[in-house]
Parts: structure tokens; sequence; C-alpha cells
């Protein structure tokens, strides 16, 4: 490197530079978190909802799974099962999650398995609710199609 | 040596390759339900194999950043750590908390976990990386302060140099960030979004100041190269790091419902990220070509040259086949993530801390280096490790590609469904769990390294005063 690159002048883009970026990403965070609301329609995050992630959570759902792209991708995406299987009726899906997460696991020899989590009726109810809501979380455009 | 209270980097890195073993074996297990998907369930089900293999991938390496500071701060601040003894105490803590999670994955399902560490007090669990109960959070939290605060004090007392300060400010940072693992908001959004304030400022910001240290360090050592050059080169690496990474977290903000300006935010700035690992390379390369000694331990040297050219691969050219929004919107959560992630954690993390331990543990040993036969096996266990691991990486880029092709090309109705396209990359999985084998050989070879070491100990150069 040229002598006249001194050490002083690259502490001084690490700290500068670092320090600048910081601050303009904490500015970004600042817009982002005032957008949400309306971007994933927080009025419509009801205490079933906040329920539902509490027990996507408890249950270790994203060991297995993504949601929204982001977590195993040993089983199907979830962020938008409710498209996939729901096809927009919101009694129609939770009559097929329920009767889904009951019949876990299939037992196929060989195949991979789903555990029975044992949820009651109403804590099916509220990760279908859950589910359903994140389905309509503004993801520009994300999956590209029905399959995940 | 030249400090005894370097010594106290023993037991982390003992500790270390403790975890990395069984990392690899849970590694092997869920490469084997990949493929024969009921296998060992219902006793251990994949979600609970994956988390020990990452949570222990996590605890490893922190183990060994800690190892690699002790022993290296006393050297560069010139005095003796400020307290051998608090080190001691949080190396027996960490570790009894770390293995108290890991039974309590095993034993127990993972909803009685939460119910026995009481999670509703303070929600945390359940997402990804951060699976640990809330108590054991909050020990790290206390291992995380103790070690800083033992480290700052020394540093205050002793020499201030770049490599310790630089160091001490990604330990720093690796406390700061984590903290945000305590915040879990009910809006799926918010919470992902600073989910990645933990996970991406990690891996790709704070955690690249300490691969940055401990590299500058052993290459100081080794060459003996002037320090002035090492450090402004440091200054730059980390400079690129900070300034490509920090926005580049954007790239994580594409799909999970974060505003459309993220999409070029992110895509512009983690195009840059592969800079500070090429420069790394290129640094790497540059010193050892105006090394001024020839140190004997050829096996340390390695496996830091090793260290920059795998995480360029990894970091940077498999983090950018896929940053760019338009590509990532068909690749977002496919295998060619797992590809990437495989491949960056094992080249830019594993590889420094096994660096840092094959510098150190012969010296730590009273050697200057292991013994030839010693050393040419630890070097064929890297060259194993390595090609495994990129084999892997490769196959899981297929696996990526196929499911891109067959489930997110196509339009909804053609498109394959997830677990018909499973089945269709069923060859490439088993393929994989080859080259996972592979790479357990590597490590056994590594291990097989030390006992060669041990029995041969008299051929290797003994410590006289340099180092």
């Amino acid at each position: 490197m040229s002598e006249r690159f001194t050490k002083g002048m690259a502490r001084n883009i690490y700290y500068g530079g670092g320090a600048f970026f910081m601050l303009l990403f904490i500015g970004l965070t600042v817009d982002t978190v005032t957008a949400l609301p309306k971007r994933e329609n927080r009025d419509k995050l009801t205490a079933e909802v906040a329920q539902g992630k509490a027990l996507w959570e408890k249950n270790n759902c994203i060991g297995c799974h993504t949601l929204l792209g982001e977590g195993a991708y040993f089983a199907p995406e979830l962020g938008n099962v409710y498209t996939r299987r729901g096809m927009g009726d919101e009694q129609a899906f939770k009559a097929f999650f329920n009767a889904w997460m009951k019949a876990m696991p299939s037992g196929a020899e060989g195949r991979r398995q789903m555990p029975q989590f044992n949820l009651s009726e109403q804590e099916l109810d509220h990760l279908a609710d859950f589910l359903i809501w994140t389905s309509r979380i503004n993801t520009n455009n994300w999956p590209p199609n029905v399959e995940g | 040596m030249k400090y005894a209270s370097q010594n106290i980097a023993k037991p982390y890195f003992v500790f270390a390759l403790l975890l990395f073993v069984g990392q690899i074996v849970f590694g092997l297990v869920l490469g084997t339900q990949y493929v024969v998907g009921d296998f060992l369930f219902p006793e251990i089900p994949f979600n609970v194999a994956r988390m020990v293999h990452t949570n222990l991938l996590i605890v490893w390496l922190l183990f060994g950043f800690m190892g690699a500071t002790y022993y290296l701060i006393p050297e560069e601040c010139q005095c003796e750590l400020y307290s051998p003894r608090l080190a001691r105490i949080l190396f027996w803590l960490f570790a009894a908390a770390g293995t108290l999670t890991i039974i309590g994955y095993l034993a127990v399902p993972y909803a009685r976990l939460a119910d026995l560490t009481g999670n509703e007090l303070l929600p945390t669990m359940g997402r990804e990386f951060l699976e640990q109960p809330t108590i054991t959070k909050l020990g790290i939290v206390v291992v995380v302060l103790g070690f800083i605060f033992n480290v700052g004090m020394t540093v205050l007392r002793g020499r201030k140099t770049v490599v310790n300060m630089v160091l001490l400010t990604g330990l720093v940072g690796l406390a700061v960030f984590f903290l945000f693992a305590f915040y879990n908001p009910s809006s799926l959004t918010l919470d992902k979004y600073f989910w990645w304030w933990v996970v991406h400022l990690w891996v790709e910001g704070v955690w690249e100041l300490i691969l940055g240290a401990i590299l500058a360090f052993i290459m100081i050592r080794t060459t003996g190269v002037d320090r002035e050059v090492v450090e402004k080169w440091l200054y730059l690496i980390i400079a690129m790091a900070l300034i490509s990474g920090i926005l580049g977290t954007g790239h994580h903000f594409f799909f999970i419902g974060a505003p459309e300006y993220w999409l070029w935010i992110g895509s512009i700035f983690s195009a840059v990220e592969p800079l500070p690992f090429f420069m790394m390379m290129v640094f790497a390369f540059s010193m050892l070509k105006r090394r001024r000694r020839e140190h004997p331990n050829k096996a340390a040297m390695t496996w830091a040259v090793g260290t920059t050219i795998m995480a360029f691969l990894g970091a940077g050219v498999w983090g950018f086949l896929h940053t760019l929004a338009p590509v990532n919107y068909y690749t977002h959560g496919t295998q060619l993530t797992a590809a990437h992630g495989h491949l960056a954690f094992f080249g830019a993390y594993v590889m420094i801390v096994l660096s840092i331990i094959s510098y150190s543990m012969p010296i730590l040993a009273g050697r200057q280096a292991n013994s030839t036969a010693a050393q040419k096996l630890e070097i064929g266990s890297c060259w194993v490790m390595c090609i495994a691991m990129l084999t892997i990486t490769v196959l899981l880029t297929v696996a990526g590609a196929m499911q891109v092709s067959l489930q997110r090309l196509p339009e909804s109705g053609d498109a394959l469904s997830f677990m018909a396209t499973q089945d269709k990359i069923a060859m490439v999985y088993w393929a994989r769990l080859v080259a996972g084998a592979a790479f357990g050989v590597g490590v056994m070879m590594y291990l097989a390294s030390f006992v060669v070491a041990s029995l041969t100990h008299r051929q290797a150069p003994q410590l006289t005063v340099a180092i």
C-alpha cells in the first residue's frame, strides 16, 4: 500500500464510516418502524393473533418451517399457508388446519414426520389466526407463487 | 508463552472443540433426516436436532473467541490478565449453562422447556438461533459482561494496540447487539426486523472485527511483518466491513414486511459486502510475501490463510450469489441460503478459531510448534474439512437451484409443491450426507493430530525466547 496512505487515515475511515452508517441505519429504522403498522395491518393484530405467535414460538415451529422465508428449510413455507390451503375462506382454513394438526404425525415410513403438539381447540384457533394475519402482511409480493 | 494468565485460554479451547464435535454429530443426524425422514423420530425430531446443531455452533464459537481473547490480550497489553480467577469462574458458569441448555433441548419437548424455565414471564424463546431459554440468555449476558470487564480492565492497565482495541470494540458490540434478543414484540415484522440486529449485526458486523483482530495478531506473530503495516490493513478491512455490512442488513428486509426502499439499499450495500473479505485475502497473501521470518508452525499458517480464502468464497461469493433483490425474490428461504450459511460460518468463524487454537495450543504446551508429523496430519485435516465443506456447499447450491426451477419459477398451478420438490432433490441430499461424513473424517483427523502432537512432543521445536 502507498506510504502516503497512513494508518491515521485508515483509522478515520473506520470510525467515521462506521459511525456515519450506523446513524443512517438508525434513521432508516425509525422510518421503517413508523411505516410498519400500515404494511402489516397492525389494527388487525388482535389478542388472538398475539397468542398464536406465542404458541408458534413455544413449539419451535421455526425449527422445521420457514415463515416469510426465514427459518429451517425442512418443511413448507407457512407465511402463505392460508392462501395455499384456505383459498380465501377463513372458516375452511381453520377446519383444514384443525384436522391437519390432529392427524400428525402421519407415521408414513421413511417420510418426514411432524410431531403431535397436543394443542387445545382454542390454541389451534389462535395459531390459525396468527397464520391468517401473517399471510396479509405486505411482503413486496413474496413468495412468487402459491407453493411458497 | 510469555504470561502465565494466557493459560486460561486452554480450557476455553478444549471445551470449544468438544462442542464442535457435538455440532458435527448433530449435523450428520440432520443430514440423515433429510433423506430418511423419520430417522430418530419421535425421540429427536428435526427441529430439536437443528437447534442443537446451530446453538452448539454459536456457543463453541463464543468459547473460541473468549479463548482467543484470553490468549492474545496479555501479549498485546504486555501485562497479566486483570483476573484469571474471574475468567476461570466464568468458564465454569458458561460451560454449565451451555450444557444444561443442550440437555434441556434433548430431554423434554420444547414447549415443556418453555414452561419449566418460565418463558411466559419474558418470552424470548422459539426464534431461530435464539431458542435458548430466557434464563440461559440472561446467563450469557452475565458471562459476556464479566468477560468484557476482565478484558477491559486488562487493556486499561496495559499497552493499547490497534489489535486489542478493535477486538474490544468487537466484543462490546457483540454484547450490545445481543440485548435485542430480549425484545420480542407480538408484531411479527417488528420481531423479525430487530432479530436481525442480533443475527446480521453479529455475523456481518461486529464478529468481523473479532475475526480481523485475531487474524492480524496471528499475522504479526507468524510473519514478523511490521505492526504498522498490519494495523493499517486491519483498519481498512473492518472499515469496509462496517460501511458495507451495516446497511447491508437491508438484504434481510426485502420480504418480511419492511418498506420497499430496502430492496434498493439492501441490494446495493450487500453487493459491497464481499469487498472486506477480498481485502482480507489480499492482506494474508501480501503479509506472507513480505514475511521476515519462517515460523515453524506451518499448520497455523495454513489455517489462517485458508480462513481468508474460504471466508471470501462463503461469505463473499456465495453471499453475493443471491443477495440482489430480484434474485433473492426466487432464492429466499431455499437451500441456497443453507449453502451460503454453511460455507460462510465455516470459512470465516470456524476456521479463524481453529487458526488461533493451532497457533496457541503448542505454545501453551511449551512448544513453538508441533512436530512435523502432527502438523502434517493437521494440515491434512484442514484440506479434508475444506474440500468436504465446499462439496456440501456446491450440493446445497444444486438443491437450491432445483427448488427455484421446480417450485418458484413456474406459475401457481404448474409449480411443484414443497414436498414434491424435496422428493426430486433426494439424490442430492444423499450426496450431501456423504460429504458430511467426509467432513466428520476431517474432524477426526484434526483431533488425532493432538494425540500425535503429544506423542511426538520430543521432536517438536521447543519454546526458547521468541514466540
